[in-house]
């Protein structure tokens, strides 16, 4: 009897059934959506923060003192301490690994072009790399994105090299010309405009500054891109004094903060000291978090609203069919069990709306993502079960009252009209 | 004539007031699905076109967007500052730098850089200082203050120390140690009036946050550059390119959900006004019955309809301003300013689709004879 009432009840008055279910779709969907892209957009926003550069530099232990003013170094090439080109590839063999969006290794030489001292850079411009199974490409490009060259970026394994567009235009070359440093010819594919120190340098493949200086295997120093998790309270504390209290290490250790990547970049290259660049990695997390921020309170701002309207469906549906409850409560039903078939419809309507604003959702966040970021937007599978709670709770919240209020009519007023 | 029209109106008016006071909770629940779109609208809308100056204020902790540079071995000119900061306008800021080579009592060399301390503090925000308060290295008393780079400390060794420029002997006292991780871990920094009086080299850079839009930015480079011939003027492409593109992703991302919630805050709004007025045909089907026109009967519910988007959309407004003041509090501890503009587009987008889902139903039953609808067919 009680499946049969609920089963005619939605056969009998199906356009009322649709617009209820129509509505819970609807704020399901918005609320689905939105909660994706609340959750995802840190991460999104981080990659995009990578354009700011690198945000932390390995350095050899033994670093002598930079003279360096303007990007220029005042100091002879070949001075101090070198990391070893070999130990590069370790870096993808981190714990934060996956966090690693790119390195390149710099090694500066002082050379002539032209009677005029200029600084060379040695660097990896999109080296292929091979770590275990992992095959990765890394190199300024993906450290700089906002190096913009005019002309080709050149090729690792060559005599090719990038020449900084103040330099070009003093010394008056351009894209095809050729450089002579140090008895060798370089071919210039391309002007580049960084607008920083790099306009006013030579920007080599690392062997050919390697050769230039003399020492094979080389590197000066590493800049990496790095994903990292805003800093907390744990992430400001001392990691020495942690040791002791080997699970709080091992928070720490775990948790991709700026310094505990730069532990591990120490461990993964030997006899180096990485530091983090303070101006890229202080401010990442002061935007991640204004951002992400941003985004939650639009989001708790569009459930409410979605809320709001879903209940207000629900009360108009049931409202409507006082005279039903007066009907049965004249033939003998008793409050509980008119009550249960109510809400019985609205579980059903908020299941069968749920499921379906959830994969209407889910579509809208991937548009988004690709719209937004070009690239897709996770979602988490445990989103449906607490959106498919999140749509019962409101339907049966927006339901009660007008369930509660319907109830209250005398059945013989409602049969009339009165009411 | 006149009399009766006079009355026609009065008894217009009664007819709208007694819809909403016969059934306060159905006229309630329609006009609340309107103040509930409203405010979402308003408070969307006032927050993104005021997202956009919150946010470029966070990103000018990023530091300096434009450098001044001297012409190769020489200095600025000695109203460069001045000049700069007539151009700015007092939006933005503006610190000079002079750098030299020095030398450790062991001849090794070291940058030495005089700058003013108290605006690089509020410049470069990551610089870290280890000393519990950023002492403002002193002027006038011997031994000058100076604050030494985390490498520069192990060169001259801490505390008190010696460096010679020029054949000029000169006593400074650690008063901090700076960290940021790049080329300043490498100096000593001292102030720009100590620093000129014992080197006698002048500012040869100006680094600049100013702060506002892409194109008040450009505007500035363009004004810096022609008031300042002879010196280089850039943007820093890092700072730059890095915040147009996070800000514009951001913008992008928000303007997506806010379409989203909007379209449905409509959609839900047609759905709740529809179901009002379909479920009032009983009225209609009276009103005509009783010889009401055809232009009266729209005229009323049209009226209805257009008085509760505004009404809707006035106490939405409200809320609304409410909401957006509440986030920008939340989130970026300052006030969001109302928007006025935001009050035109949300009342008439009420009105209008208040009008919309009024219109439908009643195109709708139009075609039906009033007897079928009182009979209860």
């Amino acid at each position: 009897m009680f499946i049969r009432v609920v089963y005619e009840s939605f056969r009998r008055q199906r356009r009322r059934k649709l617009l209820a279910g129509v509505a819970i779709a609807l704020g399901v969907s918005v609320a689905t959506a939105m909660i994706a892209v609340a959750t995802d957009i840190g991460d999104k926003i981080n990659r995009e923060l990578r354009t700011y550069g690198a945000n932390l530099v390995v350095t050899p232990d033994a670093d002598t003192l930079d003279v360096e003013i303007g990007g220029v170094n005042l100091k002879p090439a070949g001075d101090g301490a070198f990391l070893k080109e070999a130990d590069l590839p370790n870096i993808k063999g981190m714990f934060w690994r996956h966090n690693i969006v790119g390195f390149a290794p710099m090694l500066p030489v002082n050379v002539t072009v032209d009677g005029k001292q200029v600084a060379l850079v040695g660097t990896y411009f999109n080296k292929d790399f091979k770590y275990g199974n992992d095959a990765y490409q890394t190199g300024v490009q993906t450290v700089y994105p906002y190096w913009k060259v005019n002309g080709a970026w050149p090729k690792d394994a060559s005599n090719e090299v990038l020449i900084g567009e103040k330099l070009a235009a003093e010394t008056n070359r351009k894209t095809g010309d050729t450089l002579v440093v140090g008895g060798r010819e370089l071919r210039v594919t391309g002007i580049l405009s960084s607008g920083g120190a790099e306009d006013l340098q030579i920007i080599a493949p690392l062997a050919v500054a390697q050769q230039i200086l003399g020492r094979a295997g080389a590197v000066k120093r590493v800049y990496v891109s790095a994903l990292t998790k805003p800093e907390d309270e744990l992430a400001r504390r001392n990691p020495d004094s942690m040791k002791s209290n080997p699970e709080l290490w091992d928070r720490w250790y775990c948790s991709p903060y700026v310094n505990s990547i730069a532990y591990q970049l120490q461990e993964a290259i030997p006899h180096s000291h990485a530091e983090q660049i303070r101006q890229v990695a202080q401010n990442e997390g002061t935007v991640l978090e204004k951002i992400r921020g941003l985004m939650l309170l639009v989001t708790l701002a569009a459930l409410l609203a979605s809320a709001l309207a879903v209940s207000a469906a629900m009360a108009t549906a049931i409202f409507e069919r006082r005279r039903e409850v007066g009907l049965m409560k004249a033939l003998g039903a008793g409050n509980l069990s008119v009550a249960s078939i109510f809400f019985a419809e609205a579980a059903l309507l908020a299941l069968i709306g749920g499921a379906i604003g959830y994969l209407a959702g889910n579509l809208m966040a991937q548009q988004i993502g690709q719209w937004v970021f070009q690239s897709r937007i996770a979602i988490q599978p445990v989103l449906f079960p607490i959106v498919i709670g999140l749509a019962m709770f409101v339907t049966f919240a927006g339901s009660a009252a007008s369930i509660r209020k319907a109830m209250r009519f005398d059945p013989v007023m409602v049969l009339r009209g009165d009411a | 004539m006149i009399k009766r029209q006079g009355s026609g109106t009065g008894m217009f008016v009664r007819m709208l007031m007694r819809a909403a006071l016969v059934q306060p909770g159905r006229a309630a629940s329609a006009l609340m699905a309107v103040v509930v779109a409203a405010t979402v609208a308003t408070a969307m809308m006032t927050l993104y076109m005021d997202v956009q100056a919150k946010l470029r204020k966070e990103f000018r902790n990023y530091g300096a967007n434009i450098v001044v540079v001297a012409p190769e071995g020489k200095p600025l000119p000695a109203d460069a500052l001045t000049n700069v900061e007539r151009v700015l306008g007092g939006k933005g800021i503006a610190v000079p730098f002079a750098y030299a080579v020095a030398r450790t009592k062991e001849g090794a060399p070291i940058v030495v850089a005089g700058t003013d301390f108290e605006r690089v503090r509020k410049l470069n925000s990551w610089w870290a200082v280890s000393s519990a308060e950023y002492q403002v290295p002193g002027s006038g008393n011997k031994p000058v203050e100076a604050l030494v780079g985390v490498k520069a400390l192990q060169a001259v060794g801490g505390g008190s120390f010696k460096l010679d420029f020029d054949g000029r002997e000169q006593q400074f006292a650690t008063s901090g140690m700076l960290r940021t991780g790049a080329a300043e871990d490498s100096r000593v920094y001292l102030d720009l009036g100590e620093f000129e009086k014992w080197t006698g080299v002048h500012a040869s850079s100006i680094e600049i946050g100013a702060s506002g839009s892409t194109a008040e930015i450009d505007a500035t480079l363009r004004s810096l550059s022609s008031s300042l011939p002879g010196s280089e003027v850039r943007a820093v492409r890092q700072i730059v390119e890095g915040e147009a593109r996070v800000l514009g992703k951001t913008r992008a991302a928000l303007l997506a959900a806010i379409a989203i919630i909007i379209v449905t805050a409509i959609l839900c709004v047609l759905a709740t006004l529809t179901t009002w007025v379909l479920d009032r045909r009983r009225d209609f089907a009276i009103m005509k019955a009783l010889g009401a026109s055809e232009k009266l009967i729209n005229g009323f519910f049209a009226a209805e309809a257009a008085l509760l988007g505004a009404a809707g959309a006035v106490a939405g407004f409200a809320i609304g301003i409410g909401v957006a003041t509440w986030i920008g509090h939340a989130n970026f501890h300052a006030a969001v300013q109302p928007r006025w503009s935001v009050f035109p587009a949300v009342l008439a987008g009420s009105v209008a689709v208040a009008l919309l889902s009024a219109v439908l139903p009643i195109s709708m039953l139009r075609r039906v004879q009033p007897a079928t609808i009182l009979r209860g067919e």
